[in-house]
């Protein structure tokens, strides 16, 4: 039951912050200075997250093998790679690195 | 993904976004040519059978987290936003109640309302669409949307983004779910390297410039310097600040540059 109602919360919160940005009025997007925050606004975020996500893990900071999963992610980008290269790079070199390093 | 252009109407060139300082990509395409509908599907399934792909993913880590099968089919159906979907089970799993659970997903998915006023404007859909597509504003299809130099381009992003993205995403995770047990441990294969590798991949191409850059570089600090301190998913919200506090110092910079030309 627990689960059920955090899954509950989160679909209803999830939705509605969704919704709230598409309905937001046109006009009030219209100043510069809000267009250029919107557009720079995911550009933090997921910078954010990509870090949280390599790491980050729980409430404490780790460096172990999805960094250099993450720094191969980052070659293959350089490399111009596929979008599945680029993650499946990083999956490769991750699981690659835990092998060797037990 | 590394090939998508930039986006009209975007914020940048009302003060010189495309001011010659972009980075010199060989081969990137000039900014503001029209695109094929062909060459955006493409770019659009790409992304959306390889995010949908990592469903599995999810799908593993729900079900190893102690969630049933349909709980986990439940979740990638309704809230559809990866990041919180993982942030809840990696929390319930934890033992975390289902307040503080369901906040730390709650938070992580404020960002996509950032990315609805981004898309609203880009795609300029009519009212009563909107809460269906609501459901498919993540950030994958933002940043597929974005990367379209036309509004047309955009909408056929958007659109087959989600589709694609959408049906694989819960397909996978289904078998995920299922196939959890026969897997193991699902750190072994290297799979939880796939979430920042998507992110990465995502931002790549918005890194055009200095701003870009300074944002990007602000927020990674500002994210993991706070995640030890602060609850989870608090840290990416307040990591979001480093966009208006960049455009605050380039304002500020702007400004003193004037007043010295003005003489």
């Amino acid at each position: 039951m627990t689960i059920w109602i955090a899954i509950a919360l989160t679909f209803v919160g999830c939705y509605l912050v969704k919704l709230a940005g598409l309905l937001v009025p046109a006009g009030a997007l219209e100043r510069p200075l809000v267009r250029r925050l919107a557009a720079l606004l995911p550009v933090a975020l997921l910078a954010a997250l990509t870090a949280q996500q390599a790491f980050g893990d729980g409430r404490e900071l780790v460096l172990d093998a999805k960094a250099a999963g993450l720094a191969a992610a980052a070659v293959a980008l350089l490399l111009r790679a596929p979008f599945l290269v680029v993650i499946a790079a990083a999956v490769a070199v991750t699981a690659g690195v835990r092998a060797l390093t037990g | 993904m590394a090939e998508q252009t930039i986006p009209p109407g975007a914020g940048d060139h009302d003060r010189g976004g495309g001011r010659g300082v972009e980075p010199a990509r060989p081969g990137a395409g000039p900014g503001a040519e029209p695109k094929p509908d062909a060459a955006v599907v493409r770019d659009a399934l790409g992304v959306g059978v390889a995010v949908g792909l990592s469903g599995f993913a999810f799908g593993v880590t729900s079900a190893g987290s102690g969630l049933t099968a349909l709980q986990t089919c439940v979740l990638s159906l309704l809230v559809f936003t990866g990041a919180s979907q993982f942030a809840l089970v990696g929390a319930l799993a934890g033992g975390g109640n289902p307040f503080t659970a369901a906040a730390g997903a709650f938070f992580l998915g404020v960002r996509n309302a950032f990315y609805g006023l981004r898309l609203s404007q880009v795609l300029a859909l009519p009212r009563a669409v909107r809460p269906f597509a609501a459901h498919w504003v993540i950030d994958e299809t933002t940043a597929v949307t974005l990367a379209q130099p036309t509004r047309r381009g955009a909408r056929i992003g958007f659109t087959v983004t989600g589709v694609s993205l959408y049906v694989l995403w819960n397909l996978t995770t289904l078998l995920g779910a299922l196939g959890a047990e026969a897997i193991g441990d699902t750190d072994a294969w290297g799979l939880d390297a796939a979430g920042p590798a998507v992110f990465l991949a995502l931002l790549a191409p918005m890194l055009r410039t200095t701003r870009e850059r300074a944002a990007a570089a602000l927020a990674v600090v500002l994210g993991l310097g706070l995640l030890p301190v602060l609850p989870g998913g608090v840290p990416v919200l307040v990591a979001a600040l480093a966009a208006p506090m960049v455009l605050y110092v380039e304002g500020r910079v702007a400004d003193r540059t004037l007043r010295r030309e003005a003489r």
